[in-house]
């Protein structure tokens, strides 16, 4: 018990929350900046993440009448703890792959989905019929997305035979990265369409959808809470290409050489999310749940299937 | 100088209220979103809820119908907030000044509600892009106590 300050620095600091959000603002700027270029814009200086998020952190916090209070302010808390949690253990386990505890790729598929979660539980207790339209498409897409994510990303676990992130990074190390075999480039497709419903971005932000339902589960939020809402966004976004990048492309080593590779690997993620965002429309909440369950399952068991077959 | 402000003067998210005005400003206030005049430069962003708004662009001259609209809109906005006038009805009523189906200019019925309110006129039938944005800017480097 003698590293509990310890572990309350690497919370607050480096893997965790100052780090994390810093880059995940960074990372907000890039996808606003590629965006725009993309539509024939200049787009927002570097700093304009940071100036949203403290200029909504001294906003008055407006919390409405017919709300229930409890659930509509611990929302965006439990939601940016859950996605610090996940960064803390994916760069722990990242930098000293050694040190990662038996069957952690669980926890962080259970710390994943809090933020969405969170994002239900606000949505529903602000008391607005917008936001609940939001978080029940919201529910729907968790429902979908979550079982070919995870089918994809225990392709790559079944290869490797290890539940362990740290071993995951360790043997991709060792013997060539994993996504040389086909059941695992196939996986690889699946997890970057399931994140892409993951973090609410187009063709699959039918729970925001801000040309029908106003931004959905976060239309009552404002100041603080709001804030803490677009960090935790800015965040998962990060957070979850750092996850497909180990998990898939052998980890982010940050030591001489390794260092440039690691970053180019995070941005083409980026870019390819932000890529797909930009060109696709939005999806009905049926037709993205006929997709998730439909085709998308049943290429995922493809990929188990083949990986099986040894392929 | 109060780092929130900055940081509101470097992001102001406008939420645009249609107080019953022909569309003529509606359509200018889009133009500045479009990639000519691109106004995410100026980390202006366009939002579709009161809550998150920072400036209410107000078009129009007031309708009866209206009136309750706007007041209610403007309660919902957390403050610091601002409230630009777009276009000469919003401003002074325009042609439509002792119409009988008029509520009054929107200045008049934010004031009612709220005296300390920050307004901005931004005159023009309708006012050219490069007009709003500078209107905007203007108005919040006002907020630091600058003059205009």
């Amino acid at each position: 018990m003698d590293n509990v300050g310890f572990y309350i620095i690497e919370f607050l600091f480096f893997p965790g929350i100052l780090f994390t959000a810093v880059v995940g603002l960074v990372f907000q700027w890039v996808d606003r900046k590629v965006s725009a270029r993309l539509q024939w814009r200049t787009g927002p200086p570097f700093f304009q993440p940071f100036y949203d998020v403290i200029k909504l952190l001294g906003k008055e916090l407006v919390v409405p009448r017919i709300s229930k209070q409890t659930g509509f302010l611990l929302a965006p808390v439990i939601g940016f703890v859950g996605v610090t949690l996940v960064s803390v253990i994916l760069w722990l386990t990242n930098l000293d792959p050694t040190k990662s505890f038996v069957g952690d790729l669980i926890v962080v598929f259970y710390l994943l989905l809090l933020p969405s979660l969170a994002i239900i539980w606000g949505g529903t207790s602000s008391g607005n019929p917008f936001s609940a339209i939001g978080a029940s498409r919201e529910m729907k897409l968790v429902l979908g997305y979550e079982l070919p994510f995870i089918i994809a990303v225990l392709v790559v676990a079944f290869k490797l035979h290890t539940l362990s992130l740290g071993n995951i990074i360790l043997i991709q190390q060792e013997e060539g990265l994993v996504i040389a075999n086909i059941s695992v480039i196939l996986a690889f497709l699946i997890a970057l369409v399931c994140s892409q419903a993951k973090l609410g971005l187009p063709p699959f932000d039918m729970a925001e959808a801000d040309t029908e339902l106003m931004e959905g589960v976060v239309l009552e939020y404002s100041g603080v809470a709001l804030g803490f809402i677009k960090l935790t966004q800015a965040m998962s976004f990060f957070v979850l290409t750092v996850f497909l990048a180990m998990v898939f492309l052998g980890g982010l080593p940050l030591n001489g050489l390794h260092l440039l590779w690691s970053l180019l690997k995070v941005l083409a993620l980026a870019v390819v999310f932000i890529l797909i965002k930009n060109t696709n429309p939005r999806l009905r909440i049926d037709t993205a749940m006929k997709f998730f369950w439909g085709p998308l399952t049943l290429l995922a068991a493809f990929a188990m299937v083949l990986a099986y077959l040894g392929y | 100088m109060d780092i929130f402000k900055i940081a509101l003067k470097r992001s102001p998210w406008v939420y645009h209220v249609g107080a019953s005005g022909c569309n003529n400003c509606d359509i200018e206030i889009l133009d500045c979103l479009t990639p000519r005049y691109d106004v995410e430069r100026f980390g202006i962003k366009l939002v579709g809820s009161p809550r998150h708004a920072d400036v209410l662009l107000v078009s129009g001259p007031v309708a009866f119908h209206c009136k309750e609209r706007l007041e209610q809109i403007y309660k919902e906005v957390p403050k610091p907030c601002l409230v630009a006038c777009i276009g000469v009805c919003a401003c002074s009523m325009g042609v439509f000044k002792d119409a009988y189906s008029m509520g009054g200019p929107p200045d008049k019925v934010i004031r009612a509600i709220d005296p300390e309110a920050i307004i901005i006129y931004i005159p023009g039938c309708p006012p050219r892009p490069e007009a709003i944005i500078i209107g905007i800017v203007k108005a919040l480097n006002s907020l630091n106590g600058e003059k205009l």
